[in-house]
C-alpha cells in the first residue's frame, strides 16, 4: 500500500517555542513550509514555562553574556560546548527584545524597561553574587510568549497541521533526511510529507518519568523517530530534577518564587540551603538544590507527616508582590496543594523537568553524527532545535531561564540553517521506494495484536522503573538491575495491543505510538546513565563522591565527553566536549560551589 | 464513582449516547482529568484532548455537569456521586468529547491577534509604563480553551458572525497595548451589527472561565470606544 505524498520545501514538526520560532523563519523568508503539530500550538509545552527567560539585558543593574556564558558553563557542570553557549548568551539580548516588538506582555520596570529577577545559578562578575537576568511576565512567561509566537505566525501565514503526528524520519540510501510520515489524528489517514529539509522541534520526554513537571505530550517524539532512523542520542543520562514540584501532584512551582525571595525550608524550619550553598543559597544550580533537598529527606529532615517534602516559604514576600509576580503558582498552589501561599508554605519535592540530551546538533541547529572518523559530520537536510535538540547548551544540569532562551536562539539558528540549506539545494531528493513501510508495519502490528498489554500497563512499568533505578541519587546495583527492567519493558513494549481499533481521532493508537517514543528514551537513558562512572551535573552516582582531584566525584580525565546512544544493539559511543567558545576564552574545568 | 459521558464515533454511531462508567478511583486521582485517565485504563475507545494538565494550555475544556470548565483543574472532591461530562455545546462533534474548534480559532483569527506597529523597531525594547503594562493583565492569559465562547448563546446561534467572547477579549488586548497602533482599523473590524454588538451581556463567559477573567468587562470597554468614537 502507497501512501500519499505532499511536496514541501520544509517541514517543522512541533509548534511549540522553538518551533514557532524556526517557523517564523521559515514562512517570512518565503519557502513553502509545513509546520506539523500534534496539539494546537498553544497547547505546547512551552506554554508552562513560569519564570522567565535568560538575557543579559542589564536593566536591573550591570550585566555581560560573559557572565551568563560562565554560569552556563559552570552550571553544565562543564559537559555544555563553549561554541554553543557563547553563541546563545551573545544572542540572548537580541532574541528577547525581538520578542518584545512582536508584542511579548514583559513585566516592566518604572522606566518601561523589561523587569528581571534573580534566577538560580545566575550570578554577576563569574560566580560573586545573584544578578537580575530572568526577563519574565508575571510567572507565565511560557505562556506569553507561546502565544506571542503562535500570534506572530499568525501574522507571517505560516502553514499549520494541527493535530498531524509525525511517526517515523525518511531517510535516504545517503542518510540524507528526506522528510517524514505523519498521521492526521481527526481521520486516522497516514501521508509522507516529503521536503527538502526537515526540522525537529518535538521537545523533550519528561513523561518517561512517574513523577514530572511535565505535560502529557512530553513523549520524546522527535528523540523516538531520530533512534529508530539510525540517529544517535546524546547524554540522555542528564535529566533535570526541578527542586519545586508540588509533592504528590507533580505540577511546577517556579523558581521565580526563590528569585523573588522565597526559601526552602526542612522540618526543623532550618532554611538548609545555607548549608549546602553559602554565596547562592536557595538559587543554587537546580541540580545542587534538589539534591539538598533529597538529602534533607534522606536524613529524616524532610516535613509533613511522612517527613516526605520540604517546605517553599514565600508568605513572608506579602500578598502585593505574591499576587503581581506571582499569581500563577498560588493559583497552583491553592488548587495543586491545597494551600494559599499567602499563609503557608507549599509542600515541595525534586520533580522531573528537563531533557538536556537529545538529538546531537551544533549550534546551527545542523543534525551531526559520527561518520568517517569526524564525531560532528553534519546530516543533510536535518535539524533539531529546543529540547530536543542537544547543542549541548545545557551539558549536565541545565539552568533556570536556559531553555526559553535556547528555544529561541536555537529556534531562529535551525531555521536560519534551513532556509540556507533549501535555498542552496533546488530540488527534493527522490524518496526512497520503501518509505513509509516501516510505518505502515507498525500500524499494522497495532491494528493486528491480539491479547497483549495495554499501553497504560507498559508505561507505567517504564515510568516506575525509570523513578526506582534513575532518579536524584543513583546507586551502581540499581543502575544494573534497571538496564536489565528496561530492557525487559522494551520488550514488552513491542507486544503492547489497543482495543480500539477506529479511524476517528484514535487517541488509544496516538497513546501507543506516543509509549514508543517514550521507550527508546527511558531506553537510551539508563543504559547512558549506567555506563557512566562518575558523577556530575543532575547525573549523581553514589559510587562517585566527592575527593581529591574529582570534584563531586566528577572524573574529567575519563568523563569529560558526551556519550551517544544508537538504538541499533543499544550501542553507546562518545565524542569529546567542545572547551573552544567562538570569541573568547575557554573556561576551564574547576570544583563548582555555589 | 459514577460517570456518564457523551459518546460519538461517527463511523459507527448514527449518533451521539450516554455511557456509563462505574470506576474505582485511586487515592492519587485528584482532578477529573485523573479519573478519565482512569477511566481510558479501561476503556481505551474514550477520546478526550489533554496536555498540560494543570490548567494552563486550554485541551481539555468539555461540560461538567451542565457548566463549561476544564478536566485538569476540576476537583474530584468537589463533583457530586455522579459526574455527567458532554463535548463543549456549539461546536460540530468530531468524535466523544472531542470538538471541531475551527469556528473558534476563526474568530479568533479575524481580530487581527498580533501586535501592529509600523515604526522602525528600535534597537532596545519599546518602553511601556507598569500602569500601561497593567491594562493587560486579566487579557493576555487567555488560554484559547472556548469554555467561554462555548457557553455564550449568541455563540450558539451565530458562530460564523459573532467574534465570542474569547475573540473580543483578545481584540481587547490588542487595543489595550500602548505598543499597538491599529486602535481604529481593530473598531472598524467590530463595526458590525454581530461582531461585537450580538453581545447582550448574558456573562455565561465571566461565569465559566478557568483562568478567572472578564470577557464582558473587555467587552464593555470595546463597545464604549466605539459611542465616544462615534460622537
Amino acid at each position: 500500500m502507497a501512501l500519499n505524498v505532499r511536496k514541501f520545501d520544509a517541514v517543522v514538526v512541533g509548534a511549540g517555542g522553538s518551533g514557532l520560532r524556526a517557523a517564523l523563519q521559515l514562512s517570512t523568508a518565503g519557502l513553502k513550509t509545513a509546520v506539523l503539530t500534534k496539539v494546537f500550538p498553544t497547547r505546547s509545552h512551552t506554554v508552562a514555562a513560569q519564570g522567565g527567560v535568560g538575557a543579559s539585558l542589564g536593566n536591573m543593574g550591570e550585566d555581560s553574556w560573559h557572565w551568563h556564558m560562565y554560569d552556563t558553563v559552570k552550571g553544565s557542570d562543564w559537559l555544555g560546548d563553549q561554541d554553543a553557549i557563547e553563541f546563545m548568551c551573545r544572542t540572548a539580548p537580541e532574541a528577547v527584545i525581538e520578542l518584545e516588538h512582536y508584542g511579548m506582555p514583559f513585566d516592566r520596570n518604572d522606566n518601561g524597561t523589561i523587569y528581571q529577577r534573580p534566577f538560580g545559578g545566575h550570578s554577576m562578575n563569574f560566580g560573586e553574587k545573584p544578578v537580575q537576568r530572568s526577563c519574565c511576565a508575571a510567572d507565565r512567561t511560557g505562556h506569553a510568549m507561546l502565544h506571542t509566537l503562535y500570534q506572530r505566525n499568525v501574522f507571517a501565514n505560516t502553514q499549520f497541521f494541527v493535530e498531524w503526528m509525525a511517526l517515523d524520519l525518511i531517510r535516504d540510501a545517503e542518510g540524507a533526511v528526506v522528510g517524514v510520515t505523519a498521521l492526521e489524528m481527526e481521520t486516522g489517514e497516514t501521508m509522507i510529507f516529503h521536503a527538502k529539509a526537515t526540522l525537529f522541534a518535538t521537545g523533550g520526554a519528561g513523561r518517561i518519568f512517574a513523577s514530572s513537571t511535565n505535560a502529557l505530550i512530553n513523549t520524546g517524539d522527535g528523540a523516538g523517530m531520530a533512534a529508530r532512523a539510525g540517529i544517535p542520542l546524546e547524554d540522555m543520562e542528564f535529566w533535570q530534577f526541578h527542586p519545586t514540584g508540588v509533592a504528590g501532584a507533580g505540577v511546577l512551582i517556579t523558581e521565580g518564587v526563590r528569585g523573588e525571595g522565597g526559601i526552602l525550608l526542612n522540618k526543623d524550619g532550618e532554611r538548609f540551603m545555607e548549608r549546602y550553598a553559602p554565596t547562592m543559597k536557595d538559587l543554587a544550580s537546580r541540580d545542587v538544590v534538589s539534591r539538598a533537598m533529597a538529602t534533607e529527606i534522606k536524613d529524616g529532615r524532610g516535613a509533613g507527616p511522612n517527613n516526605d517534602y520540604i517546605l517553599l516559604k514565600l508568605d513572608h514576600l506579602g500578598p502585593d508582590v505574591i499576587n503581581k509576580r506571582l499569581p500563577g503558582i498560588r493559583e497552583s498552589a491553592i488548587k495543586f496543594a491545597n494551600v494559599d501561599p499567602v499563609k503557608e508554605p507549599i509542600p515541595v519535592v525534586p520533580t522531573c523537568h528537563y531533557q538536556m540530551g537529545g538529538i546531537p546538533t551544533n549550534y546551527k541547529g545542523e543534525v551531526i553524527v559520527p561518520k568517517g572518523g569526524n564525531p560532528n559530520s553534519v546530516v543533510p537536510g536535518f535539524y533539531a532545535a529546543g529540547e530536543c535538540g542537544c547543542a549541548s547548551i545545557h551539558g549536565a544540569n541545565r539552568l533556570g531561564t536556559n531553555s526559553l532562551t535556547d528555544l529561541l536562539v536555537m529556534g531562529k539558528s535551525a531555521g536560519d540553517s534551513t532556509i540556507a540549506y533549501v535555498k542552496a539545494h533546488g530540488t527534493h531528493r527522490d524518496l526512497p521506494k520503501d518509505a513509509g513501510d516501516y510505518t505502515l508495519s507498525r500500524l499494522n502490528r497495532l491494528e493486528t495484536q491480539k491479547s497483549g498489554e495495554s499501553v497504560f500497563e507498559v508505561g507505567n512499568a517504564m515510568r516506575q522503573a525509570m523513578q526506582a533505578h534513575c532518579g536524584v541519587f543513583r546507586f551502581p546495583d540499581m543502575l544494573e538491575k534497571g538496564v536489565a527492567k528496561i530492557k525487559e519493558v522494551a520488550e514488552r513494549c513491542k507486544h503492547t495491543e489497543i482495543k480500539d481499533k477506529s479511524k476517528v481521532f484514535n487517541t488509544a493508537r496516538i497513546e501507543a505510538l506516543e509509549q514508543d517514543n517514550l521507550m527508546e528514551v527511558a531506553l537510551a537513558t539508563m543504559i547512558s546513565a549506567e555506563a557512566r562512572k562518575e558523577s556530575r551535573g543532575a547525573h549523581d552516582r553514589a559510587d562517585f563522591k566527592d575527593r581529591e582531584g574529582y570534584p563531586n566525584g566528577r572524573d574529567d580525565k575519563e568523563w569529560l565527553r558526551h556519550t551517544l546512544w544508537y538504538k541499533e544493539g543499544n550501542r553507546l559511543d562518545y565524542k569529546p566536549v567542545n572547551l573552544k567558545p567562538l570569541t573568547v576564552e575557554t573556561i576551564p574545568p574547576k570544583a563548582r560551589v555555589y | 464513582m459514577k460517570f456518564i459521558i457523551e459518546r460519538f464515533d461517527p463511523d459507527k454511531d448514527a449518533k451521539p449516547y450516554f455511557k456509563e462508567y462505574d470506576i474505582q478511583l485511586e487515592p492519587t486521582d485528584k482532578m477529573l482529568l485523573d479519573a478519565l485517565i482512569r477511566i481510558k485504563s479501561v476503556d481505551d475507545s474514550l477520546a478526550l484532548r489533554r496536555s498540560c494538565r494543570e490548567g494552563v494550555c486550554g485541551s481539555d475544556a468539555m461540560n461538567i455537569n451542565g457548566k463549561n470548565g476544564l478536566a485538569c483543574v476540576t476537583k474530584i472532591a468537589d463533583l457530586p456521586d455522579v459526574v455527567k461530562l458532554r463535548p463543549l455545546p456549539g461546536l460540530p462533534i468530531i468524535r466523544d468529547l472531542i470538538v471541531d474548534m475551527t469556528q473558534f480559532f476563526k474568530q479568533y483569527h479575524s481580530i487581527t491577534p498580533f501586535v501592529i506597529n509600523n515604526d522602525p523597531p528600535p534597537e532596545k525594547e519599546r518602553l511601556q509604563s507598569p500602569v500601561d503594562r497593567a491594562e493587560l493583565d486579566g487579557l493576555y492569559e487567555c488560554i484559547l480553551c472556548a469554555c467561554c465562547s462555548t457557553s455564550c448563546p449568541s455563540f450558539w446561534w451565530n458562530p460564523d458572525k459573532f467574534v465570542g467572547p474569547a475573540g473580543l477579549l483578545a481584540a481587547y488586548r490588542f487595543i489595550a497595548d500602548t505598543r499597538d497602533q491599529a486602535t481604529n482599523e481593530r473598531l472598524d473590524n467590530l463595526e458590525d451589527p454581530y461582531r461585537l454588538f450580538r453581545c447582550h451581556t448574558i456573562m455565561n463567559c465571566v461565569d465559566v472561565c478557568p483562568k478567572g477573567l472578564n470577557p464582558s468587562l473587555a467587552i464593555g470597554k470595546i463597545k464604549e470606544m466605539m459611542v465616544k468614537r462615534g460622537v
